[in-house]
This record gives C-alpha cells, sequence and structure tokens, in this order.
C-alpha cells in the first residue's frame, strides 16, 4: 500500500471516529432523557401519569394531564393565530403584491425569525397581558395571551416555508388555468394551493413543533398554574414550563418526573417530525 | 512498428447483477486513434471506465479478466490506481470545468502532485492550451473563472487539464457531442496533432466522426465487442451483419 | 346567489392585505418597542462597564463576554464534530438504511425543545461530571444542541455540490480527501458556513438551556468553570424580577441587533453563494 492510500486509510478512520462520536452523543441524550424518565412513569402508571388531574410533586402526586392539556391548547391556539395570518401573508405577497415587495419582504420576514423568544415574551408581558387583564378580564397571564404571542412567533417560520412552497408551484400551472378563464383567485384556491398544500403543510408542523418546544416566553406569560384551565383567560402551564420552573429544585422522584415530562415533549415532537417527512417527500415526488 | 500498448483479456464488467460488458477482447495500438462506436449503453463509456479505474468509485462495480497497460495488470493489488488516473487521462462528454480560474483548472491534477513552482505551472499551462488548440483565445484572461468560456473553449480547456499530466493515453468520451461544427473541429483537428505523442480512445455515438478521425475503429453493441479493424474496412467492408446494419442507420 | 368570481376576488385581495398588514405590523411594532426603548440605552459605557447593584446601573460588559465565550465554546466544539459527520455521511458512505436513520435522527434532535437539552446538560455537566454551573457545561450543551443543525447544513450543503466535479478530480488523479478539501469543501463552504452562523444566532438568543447550565452569577467570567449570566439571562432576569425596566430594554436591543446583523450577514453568504452557482 502506498503511502498515500494509508493516509486515505487514516483519514477515513479518523471522520469515522468524528462521526460516531457525534452520533453516540444525539444517542446519549436520547437514552439518558428516556432512561431517567421512563421508570416513573411505569412506577405510578401510565394512565395516572398521564391522565391524573393533580402535580403536587411533595406529595409524590404526578399528573401531567394538565399540562399535556396545556401545551394542546396553547399550541393549538398559535396555530389558529399563526396559520391564517401567515397563509394569508404567504398568499398575498406570493401571488398578488408586487414582485418587488415580496422580494424585499420575506428576507425581512426571515430575519424577524432569529429574534429570541424571551424577547416576545418580554413584549407579551409588557403590552398583551395587561391589555387582557384591562379589556377581558382574568389576570392577563392566560392561555390567549400565550396562543397569540405564540402565533406571532411561529408567522415567520409559517410565511417563509408557505411562501416558499408557493413559488414552488410550475408556472405553467397558472398560466393554464389562467388560459381557461379563471381569475387569479380561482387559480390560488383551485391549482396553486393544493398543488403546495404539501410543502405548506410541513411548514405549520414545523411552526407547530416551535409553539410546543417553546419554554421562555410561555413561563413569562401564561401563568403557570398547574390546573386545567377552565377558560382562554385562565393561567395554563405547558408541559415545557413545567420543567423549566422546577428543575433547579427538584430532586428524587421529583426529578425524575420531570424527565418523563420530557419523555413525553420528545415523543410528541418526534411524532410531528415524522408526519413533516412524510408530506415533505410527497412534496418532493411531485 | 505497430507496438501494442493496451492488451485487454476477456474483460467483463457488472453493475451489480447486470452485466455491462462480456468478454470483451481488443488491443490498442501505440500513437493509433482507436474509435469506438456503438448505440446508446452498448458499454462504451463503462469501457473507459474500466481502463482508468474510475469504475472502482461505483458501488456494486466489478470487473472480470485482465486489461494490461503496458504490460502491467492495472488490476493487481499493488497499481497505483492514482498514478494510473494520470497515465490514463479522460474527457466526458459534458465539458466540466472546475469552478476555479483558467489556469487554476489545468494545474489542478499537477497540484495535486504538490508541484507548486510557480514557474513550472506557467509553462505547463502554457504548453497544454497550445496543444490543445486553446491558447490564443485565453492567453490573456487566464485568471478569469474557467465558467465563462463557451461550450466548445470549456472541452478544450478540459483536454487542457487532462494533457498538463503528461499521460500517455487520452481517452475521450462523446467529446464534441454538445458542440458547435467549428468546435467540433478544432477539437478533431487537435486530436491528429496529438496522436504523434499520445495513443488516443475516442468514444463517439456519431459515426462520421469516427470515419474521419479513427485509425481502427471497434463496434460495440450491447456490452460486446462485434468487430474491430482498420477504419476504412469497418465503414466499406464490414465483417459483420450487425456493423453494416447500425452503420447504415437500420438501428441505433 | 353566486357572486361574481371579479367581486370575490376583489374581497379576498382585502382580506388578504389585512391579514398580511397585520402580521406585518405586529413583527415590525415588537422591533420597534425593543428599538424605541432599549436605543436610547446604549451607550459605549453600557457596553463597556459592568452590571452594578443587581442590574440596576452600570452596563453589561460581563454578560456580553459571557455570551461570547459559551457561543465560542458551542461552537469550537460542535462545527468540527458536525462538519466532520457530514463530510463521512455524505463522501466516505453510501446511501443504505443506516445513513437515512441517522439523517431521519439528527433532524428529530433538531426540533426538540432546548429545554431538553437544558435538562440533559444539567444533570450530566453540572452535577455528574462535577464542573458545577459553568461557562464550560453551558459550552458544551449548546454545542449538542446545535450540533445535529449543523449536521444537517453542511450535509446538504456538501450534496449540492455536482457529482461531476467529484469526477472530474478523481480522473485527475486526486484521493477521495483531496477531492473533499479541494473541490467539495470549497464548493459548499458557503452553505456550512451558513448553518454554523445560524447556530451562532440561536446560542447569543437560547435562555432556557443557559440558566441551567451556566447560572447567572452576575459577574465576569474568569475561566471556564465560572459560573456566569449570558445577555439573554440577564435580559430575562431584569425583565420578570421587574429590576430595571430601561437596562432590560437595553440588553434586549443588543441581543437583537447583533442577532439581526448576524441574520443579514447569513443572508448576504447566501445571495453570494447562490450567484456564484448561476
Amino acid at each position: 500500500m502506498t503511502r498515500l492510500e494509508r493516509n486515505e486509510r487514516l483519514i477515513r478512520l479518523s471522520l469515522l471516529m468524528i462521526a460516531l462520536s457525534a452520533i453516540s452523543v444525539l444517542v446519549i441524550i436520547t437514552l439518558f432523557i428516556f432512561e431517567q424518565g421512563t421508570p416513573i412513569m411505569f412506577k405510578y402508571g401510565l394512565k395516572s401519569f398521564l391522565l391524573g388531574r393533580d402535580w403536587y410533586p411533595s406529595e409524590k402526586s404526578f399528573g401531567l394531564f394538565p399540562m399535556i392539556i396545556g401545551s394542546l391548547m396553547v399550541t393549538f391556539g398559535a396555530l389558529i393565530i399563526g396559520v391564517p395570518l401567515g397563509l394569508a401573508s404567504a398568499i398575498f405577497l406570493a401571488e398578488f403584491s408586487h414582485r418587488r415587495l415580496a422580494r424585499v419582504l420575506k428576507p425581512v420576514i426571515e430575519l424577524l425569525a432569529g429574534i429570541p423568544s424571551v424577547v416576545y415574551g418580554f413584549i407579551g408581558l409588557m403590552f398583551l397581558v395587561p391589555l387582557i387583564r384591562e379589556k377581558l378580564g382574568g389576570p392577563g397571564l392566560s392561555v390567549l395571551a400565550a396562543s397569540i404571542i405564540l402565533g406571532i412567533m411561529i408567522l415567520p417560520t409559517v410565511i417563509s416555508i408557505a411562501i416558499d412552497s408557493i413559488r414552488a408551484v410550475p408556472d405553467s400551472f397558472r398560466e393554464g388555468s389562467l388560459a381557461l378563464g379563471a381569475t387569479r383567485w380561482q387559480t390560488v384556491r383551485m391549482v396553486v394551493l393544493p398543488a403546495a398544500r404539501s410543502g405548506i403543510i410541513a411548514g405549520i408542523i414545523l411552526g407547530m413543533g416551535r409553539a410546543v418546544g417553546e419554554t421562555m416566553a410561555v413561563i413569562m406569560i401564561a401563568g403557570n398554574a398547574a390546573d386545567i384551565p377552565g377558560s382562554i383567560l385562565d393561567p395554563v402551564r405547558t408541559l415545557t414550563a413545567n420543567i423549566a420552573l422546577e428543575m433547579a429544585y427538584a430532586s428524587g422522584e421529583h426529578r425524575e418526573a420531570l424527565f418523563a415530562t420530557g419523555v413525553i415533549l420528545f415523543v410528541i415532537i418526534m411524532i410531528l417530525n415524522t408526519i413533516a417527512n412524510i408530506t415533505a417527500a410527497r412534496q418532493r415526488k411531485r | 512498428m505497430k507496438q501494442v500498448a493496451i492488451r485487454v483479456e476477456n474483460l467483463s464488467h457488472f453493475y451489480g447483477n447486470h452485466q455491462s460488458l462480456k468478454k470483451i477482447n481488443l488491443e490498442i495500438y501505440r500513437n493509433e486513434i482507436l474509435g469506438i462506436i456503438g448505440p446508446a449503453k452498448s458499454g462504451k463509456s463503462t469501457f473507459l471506465a474500466c481502463l482508468n479505474r474510475l469504475n472502482d468509485l461505483i458501488p456494486g462495480s466489478r470487473v472480470e479478466g485482465r486489461i494490461l497497460v503496458d504490460g502491467e495488470d492495472i488490476y493487481s493489488p499493488e497499481v497505483d490506481v492514482v498514478a494510473l488516473r494520470r497515465k490514463l487521462g479522460i474527457v466526458f462528454a459534458t465539458p466540466v470545468p472546475l469552478p476555479l480560474t483558467i489556469y487554476e483548472n489545468i494545474v489542478y491534477g499537477v497540484r495535486l502532485l504538490g508541484r507548486n513552482n510557480r514557474k513550472e505551472l506557467d509553462w505547463i499551462v502554457e504548453d497544454s492550451l497550445e496543444k490543445a488548440g486553446l491558447w490564443n483565445e485565453v492567453k490573456d484572461r487566464l485568471h478569469t473563472s474557467a465558467l465563462k468560456l463557451s461550450g466548445g473553449q470549456q472541452q478544450r480547456l478540459c483536454i487542457a487539464r487532462v494533457l498538463a499530466l503528461k499521460p500517455e493515453y487520452i481517452m475521450l468520451d462523446e467529446p464534441t457531442s454538445g458542440l458547435d461544427p467549428i468546435s467540433t473541429m478544432k477539437i478533431e483537428d487537435s486530436l491528429r496533432t496529438l496522436k504523434k505523442d499520445y495513443t488516443i480512445i475516442l468514444v463517439t455515438n456519431n459515426t462520421k466522426q469516427a470515419a474521419r478521425v479513427a485509425d481502427r475503429t471497434a463496434f460495440f453493441l450491447m456490452g460486446e465487442l462485434v468487430e474491430i479493424d482498420e477504419t476504412p474496412v469497418v465503414f466499406t467492408r464490414p465483417a459483420d451483419k450487425r456493423t453494416e446494419d447500425y452503420l447504415l442507420g437500420r438501428f441505433g | 346567489m353566486r357572486t361574481s368570481p371579479k367581486v370575490e376576488q376583489k374581497f379576498i385581495q382585502v382580506v388578504l392585505y389585512a391579514f398580511t398588514s397585520i402580521a406585518i405590523i405586529t413583527l415590525i411594532f415588537i422591533l420597534a418597542v425593543i428599538f424605541k426603548n432599549g436605543i436610547p440605552q446604549l451607550s459605549l459605557e453600557f457596553l463597556t462597564r459592568n452590571p452594578a447593584d443587581m442590574g440596576r446601573e452600570g452596563g453589561i460588559l460581563s454578560t456580553i463576554v459571557a455570551t461570547i465565550s459559551l457561543t465560542f465554546i458551542a461552537l469550537l466544539v460542535a462545527t468540527p464534530l458536525g462538519v466532520g459527520t457530514a463530510i463521512y455521511l455524505t463522501e466516505y458512505t453510501v446511501e443504505s438504511r443506516v445513513t437515512r436513520i441517522i439523517r431521519f435522527g439528527a433532524e428529530c434532535l433538531a426540533g426538540i425543545p432546548s429545554i431538553i437539552f437544558g435538562l440533559f446538560g444539567f444533570i450530566l455537566f453540572v452535577n455528574k461530571l462535577g464542573f458545577g454551573w459553568s461557562i464550560l457545561s453551558g459550552g458544551l450543551t449548546l454545542a449538542f444542541m446545535v450540533l445535529p443543525t449543523i449536521i444537517r447544513t453542511s450535509e446538504e450543503a456538501i450534496k449540492a455540490v455536482p457529482h461531476a466535479y467529484r469526477l472530474v478530480s478523481f480522473s485527475l488523479g486526486s484521493t477521495r480527501w483531496q477531492s473533499v478539501t479541494r473541490v467539495v469543501l470549497p464548493s459548499a463552504l458557503p452553505g456550512i458556513v451558513t448553518g454554523v452562523i445560524l447556530s451562532i444566532g440561536r446560542s447569543i438568543g437560547e435562555t432556557a438551556v443557559v440558566i441551567f447550565t451556566a447560572g447567572s452569577a452576575l459577574r465576569m467570567p474568569t475561566s471556564l468553570f465560572s459560573s456566569s449570566r449570558t445577555m439573554a439571562v440577564h435580559f430575562y432576569i431584569l425583565a420578570k424580577e421587574g429590576v430595571s425596566m430601561p437596562k432590560a430594554y437595553g440588553t434586549a436591543a443588543v441581543l437583537v441587533i447583533s442577532i439581526l446583523i448576524i441574520n443579514i450577514v447569513t443572508y448576504y453568504l447566501m445571495e453570494k453563494y447562490i450567484r456564484r452557482k448561476s
């Protein structure tokens, strides 16, 4: 074997080591979370864990149901706010506005995607929470506040991906429809949107993932009461907030319960990712 | 005087389960231009890739038989594959200039060898571009991007790039298939000149090109070597009916 | 009675325009508030002096240093690991079920909420390995958080390099590593750098992970093992505890401006990348 070939072998081995290290780190993180979190779930029974309504760690009561509902409500609310606004903006910018406007605005929107969540939470705390408290009642720290702020947070993601998906639809589709006498809106509604559907859905799911995983903004404006909210004006605690709020001082079984919360979050995200991947693959196949 | 430069013995090639070359036997003489013609998927490009072992890079690629270049079996384990590829340079159908300047494209292979002496590289660039017939057109813009050249110029650049490594053999895989007639003519002229110092293997799907340029012509069909002979013989008195049918355009 | 298509379209256009305005105005509003209240706070003093009196006075120098240190460590670890892995996966292996699983895993992990990484970092680095709340713990945890993203963006950038380039390189007598360093990486570099820079932006804004691994001590970090507060954490504490609104706005302004600059740089790099391709 020549010296060059021996060097190549060495390089290949080194790269393999690097890849294995990186991958094993990620695997270890996953396994660690599951290893710490699953035993307690079965110790107290999966059903009582997922459906129990009382979260009193000091009394060994670990019911995550309020937090699961909390995450779901807040995420769902974020979608109700973010998807119509985001989709409408995307359609407007991609199909109905001057091309220069879209060309300027899209990068601006993407820049805004980098604003830290604590900033969003802060603005929500300063402006939205008092507004809700005065005009609608309740403490202000509420499902509504969290939904609105999260909805705004996912706007850049949804808009950006939706615009890309719409732009990816070939012009020939549009030309064919217009040639048959359809208006621009009819073309968008009946031809472009169905064609872009997979990409748009993937973008929405991505936004949903971001909403589910959001921690800091939620802690600042959702109230963090570990009860099932009776209305959207009531405070709420999400799974992520649950972990963040108690991690610093939890020990023993309490800590394990927090890991279990992490496991559930993990599973939810994995499901969302799988769905996103499948729909994205379907878009690519077209 | 007809020295055998390459001897191919019972060469078969497989991509996984699919056999692309079936027991090829032929000889290539030094300083000749061997034309290889045949319809698509006949194994012509695969044959070239076997000669410089570029096929090794394709997973599932397998070779049976022997190829002797200058008497040496190129598939034996001690062979320096990297040196082999320098010895048998290849020019592909679509010109692929690297995203570098014209100068850097030509000296790319030379730099791989660790030779970075500026004077030496300057000389190599001029020499190779002259031989490829491109020097006059680009001598004032050697340090501009190679991507700005026209298709014909890019292909001649690729030829110069191969020449910079001082190969012994130049293999060209349908080099003029996308080019205009003038560029084609320029390249064919270069080949006639280069023949003096190199052994040239020219795969072409344009039979008339083979007739113009090649000393001998080989006809490949579906992985088999149907016949190989002096070009005039193949074109006027083909030994095999299939050759005749192909040349007359009855299929292709 | 069905409205005529033209009337319908006019109506829809108004609706779309309204929604778009709401969305854009809201996003701009957030920026505007931060800048209006925060930029007046920005002065040389603000940026070069340490916080005093729990942050009510002084500047944010120590937090800037902490932020930079943490981000630097995170990228020092994650970039070679991530790019090396991407190179190995794309150049040295064949596409197979194993690589597909690895890719899916990396994509999943890229979407895992940061709080889970914080949990992991807290248990492993702060406790089990005994690093305590420190720049080291924070930096390493952030490194793992951005690792999947760097692997994914690097892989995409490397895959986008035309296969023909590699073929040409090999045919001119290069080894695989030579083709990687002389042709593939230079072509993929803008894409790779974009991914790294975006990870910088993410690290700077990250709060949950940092609080639980680097702590929130309000002092200038003196070593890798010092606990220290980053800008994002400082902002969070100032805001949540109501310590000082003006200082909070100022910190937020610095944060947002830094991230905006980073994103703008990334954007221009991508433009250059796309222009070079065509």
